[in-house]
């Protein structure tokens, strides 16, 4: 058994416990936690497939800032979490169920996964010798299908834009920092110095 | 002999071998980033500083350190008690990991990764968890709303360091940082460097390391007037060691990341003299030294002015200038001083 071998059960051994915990911690934050290890177990799979730049992704797009986003609403959450966990057993028999049967198809299709043998020369998108998973990525995406890459990025921008207009409300009723105002106060406009006589007040 | 370097095991023995040669520099230098950040602070203030234990008091952070680790660690009655251990070990180790990648010269390399900066990006984006579950799991307010407040800080100056990465990126052509440095070789010693075609973003790449690290004037987490301690409130003796050397160690890697991104790594700045690995720790050294400097002499941000920075100012400003960096690269403007895939790497 190789290192990369060892590395490989690590990592998967790791992934699918942590998956587990997921679903068994009691504790909501917890159960992120597991599920920040999960993604991290994945990242390594990745680096074992020798596609280490969607690992670094994986890292920083999900661990480093989705379930950072996660974590934080989880822990401001004020749900009474023991209550709900008391229904576990009810939903157990049912949640077991279709775990099982997910399970039992997937061992169904790859159970039977033939390829044939002239699928790698047929590849629609090989990576050329010497070059990285990196540049053959940016290859694929910025060369040859740049427009739908677009779009998509298009689409999202949209999806973005509308959730803020859904949900800003400008209230005209709180204060608020004009920082630029702030800066340009000087002295001589903010106050006045007055001279006070003694015994006459202003 | 030679058949054992040559198994799977010798490799294996090797590399730990070289991991620890990493691990023994960087906490060497770190007992004495913390003296040396100490004896900066107290001569600006014009104290002494620590001037008692060693010479000069030079092993005053070895004196500390031993004082840390026999203290008793006491465990708030309310808290997440493994969690609560683990974030002081994750704040550390997440630290430590992204040494792994550093170059110290061509050679002296653990890790040649072709996707070396974006490993550092991802490892540093993961030092944010050990200050989120300390805060947590303390159980304690003040803890809580450091940890908060950190947490948005750090996600938040990511954002910018990532697009002036990307700015390197472009002129480079590689993410390897072997490739980032070779490109600033020029006849020009220390002016075929990155710092002068990128002099805005060494400005606003300082800066978000400031942040990024919680350092002063950006401590916002720890303010001590604010928030007692922040997400440290609660953590005594080791516990409490692992978080401050993990900070350390994050700004000495900021000053690495610096040095190798826009100040040429382990180029000599003057040409004729020969490059090494003394060049790049010259280098971390003055940086450190700017830090230090920075945390003496600059007052604490409020917090909405923090945010103000990063969202309004340092993001529009970095994504301009990819964008600007782009067309320049494509059309080899200023001498092709934006793209030197051409030149080097």
């Amino acid at each position: 058994m190789s290192v990369a071998d060892i590395a490989f059960y690590c990592f998967a051994t790791v992934a699918v416990a942590s998956g587990l915990f997921v679903v068994l911690a009691r504790n909501p934050v917890h159960s992120v936690l597991w599920l920040i290890l999960a993604f991290f177990s994945s990242a390594g799979l990745f680096v074992l497939l020798g596609a280490e730049f969607v690992a670094m992704l994986l890292v920083i797009v999900y661990v480093g800032a989705v379930a950072v986003l996660f974590l934080f609403v989880v822990m401001m959450l004020d749900v009474d979490f023991s209550e709900l966990k008391a229904h576990m057993a009810a939903y157990f028999p049912l949640g077991g169920l279709i775990g099982a049967v997910f399970l039992a198809q997937l061992v169904m299709v790859f159970g039977v996964w033939r390829s044939a043998d002239s699928v790698f020369e047929r590849r629609a998108a090989p990576m050329r010798e010497g070059q990285t998973n990196t540049g053959a990525l940016g290859e694929l995406i910025y060369d040859d299908y740049i427009h739908l890459f677009q779009v998509a990025g298009l689409i999202l921008l949209v999806a973005m834009i509308g959730a803020i207009v859904l949900t800003l409300r400008h209230r005209p009723d709180i204060k608020r920092q004009d920082v630029l105002a702030q800066m340009y106060r000087d002295p001589a406009k903010a106050m006045e110095l007055k001279d006070v006589k003694p015994g006459q007040g202003l | 002999m030679a058949d054992l370097l040559n198994s799977g095991f010798g490799v294996a023995l090797a590399i730990a071998a070289q991991g620890l040669m990493v691990i023994a520099f960087v906490m060497i230098s770190l007992l004495f980033l913390v003296y040396g950040d100490r004896k900066i602070w107290a001569a600006v203030q014009m104290r002494k500083g620590p001037n008692v234990v060693g010479a000069f008091g030079l092993l005053q952070t070895v004196a500390d350190a031993l004082k840390y680790v026999v203290k008793e660690v006491v465990i708030p009655a309310g808290a997440d008690k493994p969690v609560f251990l683990l974030a002081p070990m994750i704040s550390f180790v997440m630290a430590m990991l992204a040494w792994a990648v550093i170059p110290f010269s061509d050679k002296l390399v653990l890790a040649d990764l072709n996707v070396a900066i974006l490993y550092v990006f991802a490892i540093s984006s993961l030092e944010v968890y050990g200050v989120i579950m300390g805060g947590w799991a303390s159980n304690s307010k003040y803890a809580f709303l450091g940890s908060l407040r950190s947490a948005a800080q750090m996600i938040s100056y990511e954002v910018s360091i990532g697009l002036i990465i990307i700015g390197v990126i472009l002129s480079t052509g590689s993410l390897n940082f072997g490739d980032i440095v070779a490109a600033q070789d020029g006849r020009f010693g220390l002016f075929s460097w990155y710092w002068l075609p990128h002099l805005p973003m060494v400005v606003l790449f300082f800066v978000s390391a400031l942040a990024e690290t919680n350092r002063p004037p950006f401590d916002l987490p720890e303010a001590e007037s604010e928030l007692v301690a922040g997400y440290q409130v609660e953590y005594s003796s080791t516990p409490f060691l692992l978080f401050m050397a993990g900070e350390y160690i994050a700004i000495f890697l900021m000053c690495a990341l610096m040095t190798l991104l826009f100040f040429g790594g382990w180029l000599s700045p003057i040409p004729g003299l020969p490059d090494g690995a003394v060049w790049m720790v010259a280098k971390m050294g003055v940086f450190f030294f700017l830090f230090a400097m920075v945390k003496a002499i600059v007052p604490r941000y409020r917090y909405d002015q923090l945010m103000r920075l990063g969202w309004k100012v340092f993001l529009p400003m970095s994504l301009i200038w990819v964008v600007v960096v782009a067309f320049f690269a494509q059309f080899g403007a200023f001498g092709g001083a934006y793209a030197r895939w051409a030149v080097g790497g």
